[in-house]
């Protein structure tokens, strides 16, 4: 009797070690099955870099296989959709390179001078009230911007010189170059916090001002920070659409003069895009070229960040 | 006075020149930012009226709304939240707490980082590529869903990331020796207490994407939309419909930009009032995000 209840007993326990080993493998995988959907989740980042390069490349596959790539690059019109078409990409580039050049020229100096302001002048109350708003300019809908440009900048600055015309690349790099800044003085800021406090204690000890600190101290040593910011700030400039969109003009100009208006590769690729272009048309292949123009053109402007850093980075 | 004194007096000259310029820099930002809300509230404030909100586009400047537009804007966002969120918090943790530390981990990282440079329009080119055509989704709610998703993906998983970093290892380690499983240690223990900072970084991610018009417009959206998407709720059987994923759209930038690029003055002041509501949407977000940020920050205390 006895020995069969203990008997029992034993089969009841080995059952119940089983069904627990059991469950410990279906924990197990389980476990796996999860641990595999997330890293499916983290790949759909590579997937998206693949899918970018992917269409622009084929698509503009197509559209090389009817433009000759020599009068890509060195033809002066760009006529997509005229009767008579022509297919230089240079006008388009041109533009470009104006109001981010205009945008560059007054983010990066004024969003520098912040920088330092806030992490060397400003207290730290003033500093967390001011660097929210100041990166609020960085949230506003680009959209905004552009009417922001076109109907209060354009007039301000027709006022003080009046033979610009109504679209102009000058205001539009002019408020591009406003609207980057919270990516300059931010980023920037951080680089020069994260210095180490005895470099910057190092510099006051010797009787440097805050601004000999900030420039000959703080700025090589968060230049690699600084740098990247720049080059962020860059690509903001170049990919930006809807302010020239709306504020340049959308005529294809060969001009390096800001005072007129011209198209942008990104304003063109708007234009292209509202109007119905059949698809597998010679226009519609034409936006992925341009795509690739200024995919290549950021490209170009990171690998030359990357390797500025890479000279000048300071390691502690 | 010597050399030295006079070199003194100018070095401290130059430092208080330099903070005053300090200040003025900050103030060109501040101030663009102020003048851009009065000229918006200025032009478009009188145009806000209920009839606004619930008028199609119209020929006439005075009959014209935003109906269309701020609906399908709500659609694409929940479309946008339900993809970009779960994936992105998915990858973030995955990077944070599973990856092993090797090649494939390293490129993902740096893919990550450089994907913040890629302009917004190119991502609308492969969309129109891919979704539209390969994929044959169409130009409808669905592909404007995914794209954006796509596009803010990168935001969601460096918030993540960044708030799962602030979890000290103790809590972790206080778990796994419970006999917690790792998932069970992530999805119990690491991703509630990173919870503030994940929902701020969304909460900035869709803050970004509803203000997007780029890369929508090179996908195909129309900009004069007089109907509504099908209803997703419906009287009878089987209650849910999804047709409304297949529809064509508008959003409240795009209408905002058709009617900006109009000669006319008076589409101009229906364009400043949608711009006006864009405003003031983006800086009720921005503002939520910056009170969880320093809610979050300040109730935390390890």
């Amino acid at each position: 009797m006895e020995a069969n209840q203990a008997q029992a007993g034993y089969l009841a326990g080995k059952i119940s070690l089983q069904a627990s080993a059991a469950h410990l493998s279906m924990q197990k995988i389980r476990e796996r099955i999860i641990e595999f959907a997330m890293f499916l989740c983290a790949l759909s980042s590579i997937a998206i870099t693949v899918g970018i390069v992917g269409i622009l490349l084929t698509e503009s596959w197509s559209f090389f296989k009817s433009v000759s790539i020599v009068d890509f690059l060195t033809d002066t019109q760009w006529t997509v959709l005229f009767e008579n078409p022509h297919y230089g990409i240079m006008p388009l580039v041109a533009g470009t390179v104006v109001t981010s050049s205009v945008a560059l020229l007054l983010a990066l100096p004024v969003g520098t001078t912040i920088a330092i302001y806030l992490s060397e002048y400003a207290n730290s109350r003033v500093k967390e009230v001011l660097k929210p708003i100041l990166e609020l300019l960085s949230a506003v809908p680009t959209v905004v911007f552009g009417y922001f440009a076109l109907l209060f900048v354009t007039p301000i600055l027709q006022k003080l010189l009046p033979e610009l015309p109504g679209f102009n690349m000058l205001s539009a790099g002019v408020v591009i170059g406003i609207m980057i800044i919270p990516y300059v003085s931010s980023l920037s800021e951080d680089a020069m916090r994260a210095v180490p406090v005895t470099i910057r204690e190092g510099s006051y000890a010797m009787g440097a001002t805050r601004l000999q600190t900030a420039l000959r101290v703080l700025f090589p040593s968060a230049f690699s920070g600084i740098a990247s910011a720049y080059v962020l700030a860059f690509s903001r400039a170049v990919g930006e659409t809807m302010v020239v969109a709306i504020a340049a003009g959308q005529q294809p100009n060969l001009t390096l003069n800001p005072m007129e208006g011209a198209a942008t590769i990104t304003a063109y690729i708007v234009q292209v895009s509202l109007g119905d272009l059949p698809h597998g048309s010679i226009a519609y292949q034409s936006i992925f070229a341009a795509g690739l123009t200024l995919m290549a053109m950021t490209l170009v402007f990171n690998i030359a960040g990357y390797l500025l850093r890479k000279r000048y980075r300071e390691i502690y | 006075m010597t050399a030295a004194e006079k070199n003194n007096h100018r070095r401290k000259r130059l430092d208080s020149l330099f903070g005053i310029l300090g200040l003025l820099a900050t103030c060109v930002g501040l101030i663009t930012l102020a003048a851009l809300i009065v000229q918006l509230a200025a032009d478009g404030a009188g145009r806000l009226t209920a009839t606004f909100f619930t008028s199609f586009p119209s020929r006439f400047a005075g009959q014209a709304g935003i109906l269309s537009a701020w609906v399908g804007t709500c659609l694409i966002m929940f479309v946008t939240a339900l993809a970009a969120v779960p994936m992105g918090v998915a990858a973030g943790a995955y990077l944070e707490e599973y990856a092993p530390k090797n090649w494939l981990t390293g490129l993902i990282e740096i893919n990550i980082a450089n994907l913040a440079g890629v302009p917004s329009i190119v991502y609308g080119l492969m969309a129109l590529g891919l979704f539209v055509y390969q994929l044959g989704l169409g130009q409808s709610i669905l592909t404007a869903g995914l794209t954006l998703a796509l596009l803010i993906l990168p935001i969601v998983i460096v918030a993540t990331r960044e708030s799962i970093r602030a979890v000290p290892a103790g809590m972790r380690e206080a778990a796994l020796a419970l006999g917690a499983t790792k998932w069970q240690t992530t999805r119990d223990h690491v991703l509630p207490y990173s919870m503030g900072g994940i929902l701020t970084g969304i909460i900035i991610a869709l803050s970004r994407a509803i203000g997007e018009t780029a890369p929508l417009i090179t996908i195909g959206a129309l900009t004069f939309i007089a109907f509504l998407p099908d209803a997703p709720v419906k009287p009878e059987f089987p209650f849910i419909s999804f047709d409304w994923l297949m529809s064509p759209f508008t959003v409240m930038p795009i209408q905002m930009f058709n009617w900006v690029s109009r000669p006319q003055q008076e589409f101009h002041l229906n364009a400043a009032a949608t711009g006006l509501v864009l405003m003031v949407m983006t800086l009720v977000m921005n503002g939520i995000a910056i009170y969880f940020r320093y809610r979050f920050r300040k109730r935390i205390k390890w």
